[in-house]
C-alpha cells in the first residue's frame, strides 16, 4: 500500500510589540514570575481591554508579505475555557473573521520550489505559564507571557512530508524576522509549531483522520515528531486499527508522540464575538502605508540577486536568508564590482563558518565589509593566493574580534588594522607572481629533483604535483600556483 | 437635616448652614440606625467619608467649590473602589479589596462627593428585587416588608431613605430604573457608551451602563455631568464633545414647556398584565404631560414582546463568560480543601456563586454551546436588531416614549423567588433600552393601592439625555411626587441625635 502524508502546520508567532496586545504592561522575556502582570492581564474584576495598535500594523505587515488579502473588517472572539494560566477564563482571538486571509509561501524542496497556501492568519492573546517543577508538588502560576500579542499563521495542508514541513516552518520563520514583526526566539517561545498530521492512501483525495502535535520548539524536534507520527499512523492503520482524532505531545527524549490524557479534545470553546471590543475596521490609507514601508521581501530579493549579481538560484537562496545576510553581501559586492560569485563564495564559506563557530549572527560580525572587500580585491588582483587568503581572513576576524588586545581603537586605526594590506605587508605574505623570479625558482626545483622529473618523465603524473608542491614550499607558500603550474608544464615541455 | 436633594445640600453647603462634616456626621448616624433594618448598605466607612468630607469643607472654604462638593453619595457594590471592599453582593467577593477605582468612581470623586459606603445588590447584578444577595435581601424603605427592587435595590433604598443624597447604580436590563421605580425615586441609565465600564465589575457586556440614582431629575443631570465622558480604557466608551445635561433646565418656558414634544405610547406597553394602580398613575402622568403641552400617540412596537427572552438569551451569555475569572485562582473566595484542579475549580464556584447566578451561567454557557449557538445566540442578536429598528421607525414620529416602568409596583419578599421567570418578566419595560443601548429613565409619578411608589419611564433615542431629563424636570416643577419621603425617613427626621437634647 501507497500512502499520501498530509501535513498542516500551524504556527503561533509572537508579535515583537513592545507591551501587550490589549495592555500595556512590558512583553521583555525572562522578568519575574508576575511582574508584567498588570490588572488587565490578571484579569481583576471590572478590567477592560484595548487593542495595541502596533500588533495590528504587524498583523497587516505580514497579511501584506504573503499576498494574502487584509480583511477591512474583522472581529474579535472569546474563545472559552477553564484553566489556571488563562486568567479570564477566555482568551481573545479571532474566530469568523480573521485579520488576514489567504496568502502563501514559496519553499525549496528537494524536487525544486513549492507553493504551500496559507488559510488565514489572526491576533490574538498568549495565555500565562505553569510551571509544575521545583513546587512541592504544587503548580506555580506565571502571568508574565498572558496577554502577550500573537499572530497566528495556519497553513492548508499542502505539505506532504517532513523535509517539506520544516522547509515551510524555516521559510515563514525568516520571513516574520525579515519583516520585523518578530524576532524569531524559538528558546523563549517566540515562535512555535504545532503539526497536523494525517495519511490516506495515494490517489486517495478525502482527508485522513488527523492528529495535533503540540510542544515543537525547534525545528529538529517538528521533524522528528512528524516522522514518528507518520510511521505511529501507518502502522495503526495496516494493523488494522483507526487513527483517533487527537492532541499528542511530542517527547524529546524518547524522539516520540504521546496522547494527551487531558479532556481538551472535548472542548467547546463556545466562541462569540467578544462585546468588550469593537469591530476592527482597517483604513485603505493605513494598509497603503504600510505596504509602502515594507522592505523588498526574500522572494524578490532572491530574483534580483540572480538577475543582478548573475548568482545560481542556490546562492541567491541562502544570501536572501536574512535581511543581516543580504545586506552584508551586498555591501561586499558593492565594493566589488563584478566579482559577486567570489563575494558569495566566501560569505556562504568561510565567514558563515567563523560566524557559527563563534556562535555569532551576522548583525554581530566583527568583520566589516569594507574589510572583507579589501581582501577579496587582493586575492582578485593576484596579490595573494586563495589559500594565503584564508590566513588573513583570520588574522582579520581574530583583530577584530579583539580589538583591544591588537590596538584597535579609533577608527582610523582600526580600519587600518583590520585591512588585508596592513596584514600582507606585516607578514610578507604577496604572492610572488613575477615572471622571471618564478622562472628562477622553477628551475632551481628541476635542477634539485631529478629523480622526481625523471619519475614525470616515465609517466608518474604524481610527480608534477610534488614538483609544484616543492616550488611552492621553496617560496613558503607565496609563489602564485598558477603561474607556477604553466612554468612547470612549459620547462617540462607538458 | 436629611439628605436633601442635591441641589438644596449643595446650597446650603455653600452657604454655610452646616459644613459637609456636621453633614456627613448625621447621615452616618442614620446608617446606623436605619441600615439594620434596611440591609442598603454592605460596607460603611465612616472614616474615609469624614476624610472626603474634610476635604470638601476645605474646597469650600477656599472658594474651589464644584457642584458636587461636599455631596454624600454611595455606590453600588459592583463599582470598584480602592477604599473599601467590593463585593458584588456575592461570597465569591465578600472580602475583595480592589487596587483600582472604577472610572465613574474616580470621576465622582475628583468632583467633590463624599463616599459613605457601598450598597447591597443582587448577586453580581442578576435580579429584579435585590433578594439574591449573600449579604441578605435590601427592604424597601416605603415598606420595610417589600422589596426595593433590583439588581441596584441597595442604592435606590439608601437614596429613598434620605440617607445619601445620590448614588450610583449600574443597569443590565433596568438595574436602575425598576428600584428606581418601586423605592419612589428618580434613575437613569444613559445612552450605551457615555459612562466608561472601566470598574463596573462586568455582567453583560454589551448592555452594562452604569448611572446615576437621585431625587431630582435636576440632581440626575448633575451626577451624570460628573460621571459622562470618554476613558480610553473601555474600548466602548465613546469620544463625543462633553455635554452639560443641566443645560435647558433653569431656562423657563411658560405654562406649557412640552410644547413640541411628542410622546409615543406603544400600544405593547399599556396591555395586560399591569397592575391597576400602576396603569392609574401612569395615566394620570400622561394627562399632566399633555397639561404641560405634550402631545402623545400611539405607536406600535411589534417586535418587543421578544425583547425579554433576547435579553435572558444574550444577558446569560455574556455573565457566563463574564464570570469564568471567579475561578478561585488569583483572588476571592478559594475552596478550602480540594484534590485536584477540577475539584477546585467545581467546589470554589459552587461554594462562591448563589442559586441565580448558577442558573444564568447555565443557561449562557447553553446558549453559546456548539449546535445551540445559531438557534439561540446568533438569533437572539438578530431579533435584537429588529427591535433596535422598531425603535429606530417609532422615533421618527416621535420623540419620548413613555409607558410605566415596571408592571407592578414593589411585591413582598419572597413572593416571586421561587419562580425566575415570573421574576424576570419585571423587566418587560426596561430590557429593550439596553438591547438597543438607548437612554431611559425612571420618575416617581405615584403610588398604587397599597402605598407602594409607581414609576413613570421616559425612553429616547441615543444621546437624547438631556432632553428626556428636561422632560421630567418640567413634570417635577408641576407635581410634587419627587418630593415624598418614605415615613421611616420622616420620622428619622424628628429623631433626636444621641445624647442630644
Amino acid at each position: 500500500m501507497n500512502w499520501e502524508v498530509v501535513i498542516g502546520l500551524e504556527t503561533h508567532a509572537q508579535l515583537s510589540t513592545a507591551s501587550k496586545i490589549f495592555s500595556g504592561s512590558s512583553t521583555a522575556f525572562g522578568a519575574a514570575p508576575n511582574t508584567h502582570a498588570s490588572a488587565i492581564d490578571i484579569a481583576l474584576p471590572g478590567v477592560l481591554p484595548v487593542l495595541n495598535r502596533g500588533a495590528v500594523e504587524r498583523a497587516i505587515r505580514f497579511g501584506l508579505a504573503v499576498g494574502g488579502k487584509i480583511s477591512k473588517r474583522s472581529v474579535f472572539a472569546r474563545k472559552n475555557y477553564f484553566y489556571p494560566d488563562l486568567p479570564k477564563g477566555y482568551q481573545i482571538s479571532q474566530y469568523e473573521i480573521p485579520i488576514v486571509q489567504g496568502g502563501a509561501l514559496t519553499i525549496a524542496t528537494g524536487r525544486g520550489e513549492k507553493t504551500v497556501r496559507l488559510t488565514r492568519a489572526h491576533l490574538e492573546e498568549d495565555a500565562g505559564k505553569s510551571l509544575h517543577e521545583d513546587l512541592r508538588g504544587m503548580t506555580g502560576i506565571d502571568l508574565n507571557r498572558a496577554g502577550t500579542p500573537l499572530l497566528e499563521i495556519v497553513s492548508e495542508p499542502d505539505l506532504r512530508n517532513a523535509a517539506e514541513a520544516v522547509a515551510y516552518a524555516k521559510t515563514l520563520h525568516a520571513l516574520v524576522k525579515w519583516i520585523g514583526i518578530c524576532d524569531g526566539n524559538m528558546q523563549e517561545g517566540s515562535f512555535r509549531c504545532d503539526a497536523n498530521v494525517s495519511v490516506r492512501p495515494s490517489g486517495e483525495t478525502k482527508l485522513g483522520t488527523r492528529c495535533e502535535i503540540k510542544n515543537l520548539n525547534s525545528f529538529r524536534f517538528l521533524e522528528q515528531a512528524i516522522e514518528f507520527e507518520v510511521r505511529r499512523q501507518i502502522e495503526l492503520i495496516e494493523d488494522g486499527g483507526t487513527v483517533v482524532q487527537e492532541t499528542r505531545l511530542f517527547d524529546p527524549d524518547r524522539h516520540e508522540t504521546r496522547s494527551m490524557r487531558s479532556k481538551e479534545d472535548a472542548h467547546d470553546y463556545r466562541y462569540f464575538p467578544d462585546p468588550d471590543l469593537p469591530p476592527l475596521v482597517l483604513d485603505a490609507r493605513w494598509i497603503e502605508r504600510v505596504a509602502a514601508e515594507l522592505p523588498e521581501l526574500p522572494e524578490a530579493m532572491k530574483s534580483r540577486f540572480e538577475d543582478k549579481y548573475a548568482l545560481p538560484a542556490y546562492d541567491a537562496r541562502v544570501l536572501t536568508s536574512s535581511r543581516e545576510l543580504a545586506a552584508y553581501f551586498e555591501a561586499v559586492a558593492a565594493d566589488l564590482p563584478d566579482r559577486a560569485k567570489l563575494a558569495a563564495n566566501w560569505i556562504m564559506g568561510e565567514l558563515s563558518a567563523a560566524l557559527h563557530k563563534a556562535n555569532l549572527e551576522v548583525v554581530d560580525c566583527p568583520v566589516p565589509a569594507s574589510a572583507l572587500a579589501g581582501l577579496l580585491r587582493r586575492i582578485d588582483d593576484g596579490t595573494i593566493s586563495g589559500k594565503t587568503a584564508k590566513e588573513v581572513f583570520d588574522a582579520i576576524w581574530e583583530r577584530a574580534a579583539r580589538p583591544a588586545v591588537h590596538g584597535a581603537g579609533n577608527g582610523a586605526a582600526t580600519r587600518d588594522a583590520l585591512s588585508a594590506d596592513s596584514i600582507i605587508a606585516q607578514r610578507g605574505l604577496e604572492q610572488i607572481s613575477d615572471e622571471g623570479a618564478l622562472e628562477r625558482i622553477v628551475d632551481e626545483v628541476l635542477a634539485a629533483n631529478e629523480s622526481v622529473v625523471a619519475e614525470y618523465r616515465s609517466g608518474r603524473q604524481k610527480a608534477f604535483n610534488s614538483l609544484v608542491g616543492k616550488a611552492m614550499q621553496a617560496t613558503r607558500g607565496k609563489a602564485n600556483p598558477a603561474q607556477v603550474n604553466a612554468i612547470l608544464k612549459k620547462k617540462l615541455g607538458a | 437635616m436629611l439628605a436633601g436633594s442635591i441641589t438644596e445640600v449643595a446650597a446650603a453647603l455653600r452657604t454655610k448652614r452646616y459644613s459637609c462634616v456636621e453633614m456627613t456626621r448625621t447621615l452616618l448616624d442614620q446608617i446606623e440606625r436605619l441600615n439594620p433594618t434596611l440591609n442598603a448598605f454592605i460596607t460603611v466607612d465612616p472614616e474615609s467619608a469624614l476624610a472626603d468630607a474634610r476635604r470638601g469643607d476645605a474646597a469650600i472654604a477656599a472658594g474651589s467649590a464644584q457642584p458636587l462638593t461636599g455631596i454624600p453619595i454611595a455606590h453600588k457594590d459592583i463599582l470598584a473602589t480602592a477604599a473599601m471592599r467590593t463585593t458584588c453582593g456575592s461570597k465569591m467577593l465578600a472580602n475583595y479589596a480592589s487596587p483600582f477605582d472604577a472610572h465613574v468612581a474616580d470621576r465622582l470623586k475628583r468632583a467633590g462627593t463624599v463616599l459613605v459606603g457601598k450598597t447591597n445588590m443582587d448577586e453580581f447584578a442578576m435580579g429584579s428585587s435585590s433578594e439574591t444577595s449573600f449579604f441578605g435581601p435590601v427592604r424597601n424603605p416605603w415598606n420595610i416588608a417589600y422589596v426595593p427592587g433590583g439588581s441596584s435595590g441597595g442604592s435606590a433604598a439608601a437614596v429613598s431613605a434620605r440617607l445619601v443624597c445620590g448614588s450610583t447604580g449600574t443597569d443590565t436590563g433596568g438595574s436602575i430604573r425598576q428600584p428606581a421605580s418601586l423605592s419612589g425615586i428618580c434613575g437613569l441609565k444613559p445612552t450605551y457608551g457615555i459612562c466608561s465600564r472601566y470598574g463596573l465589575v462586568a455582567f453583560a457586556s454589551s448592555l452594562d451602563q452604569a448611572g446615576p440614582f437621585a431625587q431630582t431629575a435636576e440632581d440626575l443631570a448633575l451626577l451624570l455631568n460628573a460621571m459622562a465622558g470618554h476613558d480610553p480604557r473601555d474600548s466602548t466608551s465613546l469620544d463625543r464633545p462633553v455635554e452639560d445635561y443641566t443645560r435647558t433646565l433653569a431656562a423657563g418656558r411658560g405654562v406649557r414647556p412640552l410644547s413640541g414634544v411628542r410622546i409615543g405610547l406603544p400600544r405593547e406597553y399599556f396591555g395586560a398584565g399591569i397592575d391597576a394602580g400602576v396603569a392609574a398613575a401612569i395615566d394620570e402622568a400622561l394627562t399632566e404631560l399633555r397639561a404641560l403641552g405634550a402631545t402623545t400617540v400611539d405607536i406600535a412596537l411589534a417586535n418587543v414582546r421578544l425583547a425579554v427572552p433576547v435579553y435572558y438569551v444574550i444577558a446569560p451569555a455574556e455573565a457566563s463568560s463574564n464570570l469564568s475569572r471567579f475561578d478561585g485562582v488569583r483572588y476571592g473566595h478559594r475552596a478550602a480543601s480540594y484534590s485536584d484542579l477540577n475539584d477546585m475549580y467545581e467546589k470554589t464556584r459552587a461554594e462562591g456563586f448563589g442559586a441565580e447566578v448558577k442558573r444564568r451561567i447555565l443557561v449562557g454557557t447553553y446558549v453559546l454551546s456548539h449546535g445551540y449557538y445559531d438557534a439561540y445566540y446568533l438569533k437572539a442578536q438578530q431579533v435584537r436588531r429588529l427591535i433596535a429598528d422598531d425603535f429606530r421607525r417609532a422615533y421618527q414620529g416621535c420623540d419620548v416614549i413613555a409607558g410605566p416602568t415596571a408592571p407592578t409596583a414593589a411585591f413582598r419578599i419572597g413572593a416571586k423567588t421561587d419562580d425566575p421567570v415570573e421574576m424576570y418578566l419585571n423587566d418587560i419595560f426596561t430590557v429593550a433600552a439596553n438591547l438597543t443601548g438607548a437612554p431611559a429613565l425612571s420618575i416617581p409619578c405615584g403610588f398604587d393601592r397599597n402605598g407602594l411608589p409607581v414609576g413613570l419611564q421616559l425612553q429616547g433615542d441615543a444621546f437624547t439625555e438631556a432632553m428626556l431629563l428636561d422632560v421630567a424636570h418640567r413634570f417635577q416643577q408641576a407635581t410634587d411626587w419627587h418630593k415624598r419621603a418614605p415615613t421611616l425617613a420622616v420620622e428619622a427626621r424628628s429623631l433626636p441625635a444621641e445624647g442630644a437634647q
